[in-house]
């Protein structure tokens, strides 16, 4: 009798042993989480709301629910390349259109939580990528790519960390970005701040290079996640489906990672 | 002199808390016409336009010349206590409950002579002011004042039951972020209230004049959000059982009719705060006031709702605003409605264009954030339920009731110039 390798088998095993763990990277959607706050004359993004239909009371007797509203990009949440004008012509860039092969993959983590304390305007470079790259070797095509900052810490005014100047928070440069997705051919891009550029990414060129750039190679965004602290440089898995609204800009979304316990 | 109020003490937590009742409330439709100014605090009786007779109470004919012709106008409160007595019993339990009460008779001199409420610093056989005032049955009544001013008088504990004083009392203000809830929390509170919380929305957000607001003696910072039902009923759920004045300052004001706006973001949001931020917050303070419309000294009095005048008639240049105003007016009313009986009045003051950043290109005038404030004070002080400030909101409100068809042609018709 042959034995046939069974990978899925083998991870179904993993799990249930608890050799693969599975970290939850998403903030709970909750009405005063912070949204990102555009000048008043743009449309806002609108914030987590819930109404109770029905509480095992007159309105339902045995039952409780409740509707809920929110924007494309409330919480955490997935960007899709139709969000950006950049991504607007793009083939399958919208939410319902990504090959769903996309939303599950190898993911490299950027520890910039030292940078970000000290200077809370950091920008990641293609020279912090590239020494990322000397300890924990090249990045993998079609990998997903995070920033780790630690910023999902932050709570209150803290987090959007707003002043009369604007937000002030880390994010990619512009050549980064080009690094990431010329040189490297990533799939997309995660952070744990509001979005995926820097606060004060109005000021780049091209403005707001994350978006501009990611989006406009056909690649994803990641925000607002959380316990990135909790992922290994390289080796993990992210699971990051988005839901499926037609032509949809983003969605907020459950992350998830799976880590391997049992790799040295 | 009035014996001046003490700080009411703490509720003792062993007694029931004692239920609003009425005093008579039973009126004629031809008398709810000077219930209507009462509510405004214009003392109007009818006129006869036949022979000028000025006459009380309300009826349908000319006692003198038997005239129908019979029209409401403002009259001279001046007048002259010319009998009075104390009440001691009486069968009606809202009074016998708040015995030893003084009436009296008033020749005014307008003509008729009243049977008025009369206030303790009112001298026999002197001559006195007459106010009109909605009581806490939300009908018209008359109260002999003092002709001149005495000390304490507003504390006058007859006085009090007409007016909403806000000394003593525990007010929220929904909404701390801007600088007309900043003015209205500093107004509250140098005008006595024992406590003034402050709603604020998204903390996470910074905003001008919050240390100043903080630090406001009295001031007590507190999360709400009226866009978020668990956000309100959070609050209400701590401070719903001793919230006396709510005066809901939230606004949601931008420029632009139907057509100019691309789909219906904005106008949500209009609705989210003026109409559904009202209605929540309706549903969960509306019934812990209306309990406690009769809860001693620091009882539930008054609901403010700051509206703009184009509630009445829309004004196209703020058209969707307009409309989610006109939906918060006519949702005040039926919070009138159902707060009725329970002692808590309901203010509506409708302004005209507000010198704050959405109306910045309006030309003057303008109504002051720190003047609404100042108004919102002194109505409550006079026991109001509608006020109309500014020069533009009393030129819309009169010709509203002159013709509301013919406002409607003025504001629709096309611009001049």
């Amino acid at each position: 009798m042959t034995t046939k390798k069974n990978i899925l088998s083998d991870i179904g095993q993993a799990l249930l042993s608890g050799e693969i763990d599975t970290i939850d990277l998403t903030h709970t959607l909750d009405p005063d989480f912070p949204v990102i706050v555009l000048p008043p004359e743009f449309g806002q993004c609108a914030r987590f709301r819930v109404e109770e239909v029905s509480r095992y009371d007159e309105r339902g007797p045995a039952w409780y629910w409740r509707n809920f509203s929110c924007g494309e990009h409330t919480g955490t949440h997935f960007d899709a390349p139709v969000h950006w004008i950049s991504g607007k012509d793009l083939p399958d860039a919208a939410v319902d259109s990504i090959p769903p092969d996309a939303f599950v993959g190898p993911v490299c983590v950027f520890d910039c939580s030292a940078e970000s304390q000290a200077d809370e305007d950091f920008l990641l470079t293609p020279n912090f990528i590239r020494k990322w790259e000397e300890s924990h070797g090249k990045i993998q095509a079609g990998s997903w790519v995070l920033m780790r900052t630690d910023w999902s810490k932050r709570s209150g005014a803290e987090y959007l960390n707003m002043r009369d100047d604007g937000a002030h928070t880390p994010g990619p440069d512009a050549d980064a970005m080009r690094y990431l997705i010329d040189k490297r051919d990533i799939r997309g891009f995660g952070t744990e701040t509001v979005g995926t550029d820097a606060g004060q990414a109005t000021h780049l060129s091209p403005p707001y290079p994350a978006h501009y750039l990611l989006h406009g190679a056909n690649r994803y965004g990641l925000q607002c996640l959380a316990n990135l602290d909790k992922l290994p440089a390289t080796g993990a898995i992210l699971v990051c489906p988005p839901l499926k609204i037609k032509h949809g800009s983003g969605s907020p979304l459950r992350v998830l990672a799976l880590v391997d316990r049992s790799a040295p | 002199m009035t014996e001046p109020l003490k700080r009411p003490s703490k509720k003792n937590p062993q007694k029931r808390t004692v239920l609003p009742t009425l005093p008579p409330h039973a009126r004629s439709r031809k008398a709810l016409a000077f219930t209507a100014a009462a509510a405004e605090g214009v003392l109007k009786l009818q006129q006869c336009a036949a022979c000028t007779h000025i006459t009380y109470p309300p009826r349908e004919i000319c006692p003198k010349c038997w005239s129908m012709d019979l029209s409401w106008v403002p009259v001279s409160e001046g007048g002259e206590l010319v009998s009075e007595t104390t009440l001691r019993t009486s069968i009606n339990t809202h009074f016998r409950e708040r015995m030893p009460w003084r009436i009296g008779t008033v020749q005014l001199d307008a003509g008729p002579s009243v049977l008025a409420h009369v206030h303790g610093d009112v001298e026999a056989y002197s001559r006195v002011r007459v106010i009109a005032r909605t009581d806490k049955s939300g009908q018209g009544v008359m109260m002999a004042l003092p002709e001149k001013e005495t000390p304490n008088m507003a504390d006058d504990r007859q006085l009090r039951a007409l007016t909403c004083d806000p000394k003593f009392r525990r007010v929220l203000i929904t909404d701390g972020r801007t600088e007309l809830g900043q003015a209205m929390a500093r107004a509250l509170a140098d005008a006595g209230a024992s406590i003034v919380f402050v709603g604020i929305a998204e903390a996470w957000r910074p905003y001008a004049g919050s240390a100043e607001l903080a630090g406001i003696p009295g001031v007590e910072i507190m999360p709400l959000d009226i866009t978020d039902t668990i956000s309100v009923e959070e609050l209400a759920g701590e401070i719903g059982g001793k919230t006396d004045i709510l005066i809901n300052t939230a606004e949601y004001v931008r420029p632009g009719g139907a057509m100019e706006r691309d789909g219906v973001v904005t106008a949500r949001d209009e609705m989210e705060i003026n109409y559904f931020g009202l209605m929540r917050l309706i549903q969960a303070f509306g019934p812990g006031m209306k309990f406690r419309g009769a809860d001693g000294d620091n009882s539930a009095c008054a609901w403010v709702n700051l509206l703009s005048v184009y509630a009445l008639s829309n004004w196209a240049a703020f058209g969707t605003t307009s409309a989610s105003q006109a939906a918060a007016y006519s949702l005040s009313q039926c919070l009138r409605g159902e707060l009725a009986g329970s002692g808590v009045k309901v203010m509506n003051v409708l302004f005209g264009p507000l010198d704050e950043s959405w109306r910045q290109p309006l030309p003057p005038p303008k109504v002051t954030p720190k003047r609404l404030a100042r108004t919102v004070v002194e109505s409550l002080q006079q026991g109001l339920e509608n006020v109309t400030l500014g020069p533009v909101a009393e030129d819309v409100v009169r010709r509203f009731r002159e013709d509301p068809m013919v406002l409607e042609r003025e504001l629709t018709q096309i611009q001049l110039g």
